[in-house]
């Protein structure tokens, strides 16, 4: 309620002035990162919607604290300096990819005793090496995210991302549909479909790498998810539903970032908070206006 | 590959899953042109049967060979046709993509030649759909959707033709097009289908195959009005239909 009384106060003036202002060089990052960000985010959420894995990308993100845990660790206690806690997220996301994608291929039963146990187990561990680690670290950052705390660096594994996202989602396009709508014909007709579902699981684990900068571990999957999954009632094709969870989230993470900033909220939540909005009242819009799909 | 040798040839095959045993010496041999309706129990190993031919589980004992191959190095002679149910139907996707998953181990990337779309036109205009390619295949009817991946099907370029359950999900008309279709394509291909819907079936197909973990083939001029109803339906007639199928002494195919 809040929010909705503050936005009248909401000024987009003040927000573009902020944006050019060389001495929030913060925030300016933070809106460079969240757009260049909403092209992966908009891409692999596609994929995780389809293919129905965001339990998946679930485990995955909360596996991570593990690495983030480790990273600080090795880092602070131990003085590996190369090593800290985005190497250690990016090692533990991609190796939980592994250990997921294995399980889904040998195991058809327990897949989902190993999501959880992935899930809390990570989490376990991170903390106990945070715990361990000298100084104080605060693990929110980490759980609920804050992209305000995005350096140049940061856009530069961004960038990093965005052209490996699309590079190999523009080669294997017509395969990785083909494994989301079909897996066991693709394999069939020659695909092979274990190698390009271990492929999207380990871009899916860089990608929550970097979705845990903005909006944190524990709301991964909704700015992953509800993007595509309001694109979904009006995309024709999955190329069509990528490019308007692009938008949406670029649409969210902008007018997220303008609201936290304006009313001195944390960004993330209100980044999830319009997201979600946007996602109830384009459902029941839809169930009411057609029936269902549009 | 001489019209001679048969088309699927299964020898003593033995399946179990964990530790239960689905099929049990399994022989069976299908020739060029055959059309073969197979029928059986929930749970009896139709699907398990398929799914050793086409490859995509393999035998604990026993041999399969599809032209004198094995099932997985004979992908590209068998066009399969799964249950259309299984699809998510928010899937954004166009029927024409659908079709076009026929072609797409040819390349590394998946991306589809001239002759790949040609191929995928000419089967879709073989079932009836030429002018639907650009609609979303969520959007279709049970049975377009049915036709739709026969489509896919014929596009692989197989010569034996793999239904599983075609006829669950359509209606009365649908059918009667689509055994017409199969029809056509019998002249050119084998054709194996599991259906539940043996009577109606049987004045296509020239043999049926009782799957309860055994296999026993019938010729559908032996099909009498009584073991019809004993195939058909619900479980308890399930249970007379393994009755009848072992008790009456029916010769193996």
């Amino acid at each position: 309620m809040i929010i909705v009384v503050a936005i009248k106060d909401i000024n987009m003036v003040e927000f573009f002035t902020a944006l050019s202002d060389p001495n929030l060089p913060f925030f300016r990052y933070a809106v460079i990162a969240g757009l260049l960000a909403a092209i992966p985010f908009g891409i692999i959420g596609t994929y995780v919607v389809v293919r129905r894995i965001s339990y998946i990308a679930g485990a995955i993100s909360h596996c991570m604290l593990g690495g983030v845990g480790l990273g600080l660790y090795l880092q602070k206690a131990v003085g590996i300096s190369w090593f800290g806690p985005l190497q250690g997220a990016i090692l533990v996301a991609l190796l939980s990819a592994v250990i997921l994608a294995f399980v889904s291929f040998f195991s058809k039963q327990r897949e989902d005793s190993v999501i959880g146990a992935l899930w809390s187990a990570g989490m376990a561990i991170g903390l106990l090496f945070i715990a361990k680690t000298p100084g104080y670290t605060d693990p929110m950052s980490y759980l609920f995210g804050n992209i305000l705390l995005i350096t140049r660096n940061d856009i530069f594994f961004v960038l990093a991302l965005d052209i490996l996202v699309v590079g190999i989602v523009g080669v294997f396009y017509n395969k990785l549909m083909a494994i989301c709508f079909d897996n066991e014909f693709a394999g069939l007709r020659g695909v092979r479909t274990h190698w390009l579902y271990l492929v999207l699981l380990c871009l899916t684990a860089l990608t929550i790498v970097l979705l845990v900068r903005i909006v944190g571990i524990v709301m991964v999957i909704a700015l992953l998810t509800l993007p595509a999954a309001i694109a979904g009632n009006f995309a024709r094709s999955i190329r069509q539903m990528m490019l308007l969870s692009i938008l949406l989230c670029a649409i969210f993470v902008l007018f997220g970032l303008s609201i936290s900033y304006q009313l001195d909220l944390p960004s993330g939540p209100v980044i999830i908070t319009i997201a979600a909005a946007v996602y109830l009242i384009v459902s029941i819009g839809l169930k009411y206006l057609f029936g269902g799909k549009a | 590959m001489t019209e001679k040798s048969s088309a699927i040839e299964i020898h003593g095959v033995s399946f179990r899953y964990d530790e239960r045993q689905i099929l049990k010496d399994v022989n069976l041999t299908i020739r060029p042109y055959d059309s073969i309706c197979v029928v059986g129990p929930n749970g009896g190993g139709k699907t398990t049967l398929i799914k050793l031919i086409i490859g995509l589980l393999s035998p604990d004992v026993g041999t399969i060979k599809i032209f004198g191959k094995r099932p997985d190095e004979a992908h590209q002679l068998i066009g399969y046709v799964p249950q259309s149910t299984q699809y998510d139907r928010q899937f954004p996707i166009s029927v024409q993509e659908v079709v076009c998953m026929a072609r797409i181990g040819k390349s590394f990337t998946g991306r589809y030649s001239k002759r790949d779309k040609d191929k995928t036109l000419e089967a879709l205009d073989e079932v009836g759909l030429a002018d639907l390619g650009d609609r979303s295949f969520s959007a279709l009817s049970g049975g377009q959707r049915q036709r739709v991946l026969i489509a896919r099907a014929l596009a692989s370029g197989g010569k034996i033709l793999i239904l599983d359950e075609p006829t669950a999900n359509i209606d009365r008309e649908s059918e009667t097009h689509f055994f017409d279709l199969l029809r056509g394509l019998n002249e050119r291909m084998t054709i194996v289908m599991v259906t539940h819907d043996v009577g109606f079936a049987s004045s296509f197909f020239t043999r049926i195959a009782c799957v309860n973990r055994e296999v026993i083939i019938h010729p559908t001029s032996e099909l009498t009005g009584k073991l019809i109803r004993d195939m058909y339906g619900g479980d308890l007639q399930m249970i007379r239909h393994d009755h009848s199928c072992s008790n009456k002494g029916h010769q193996h195919g």
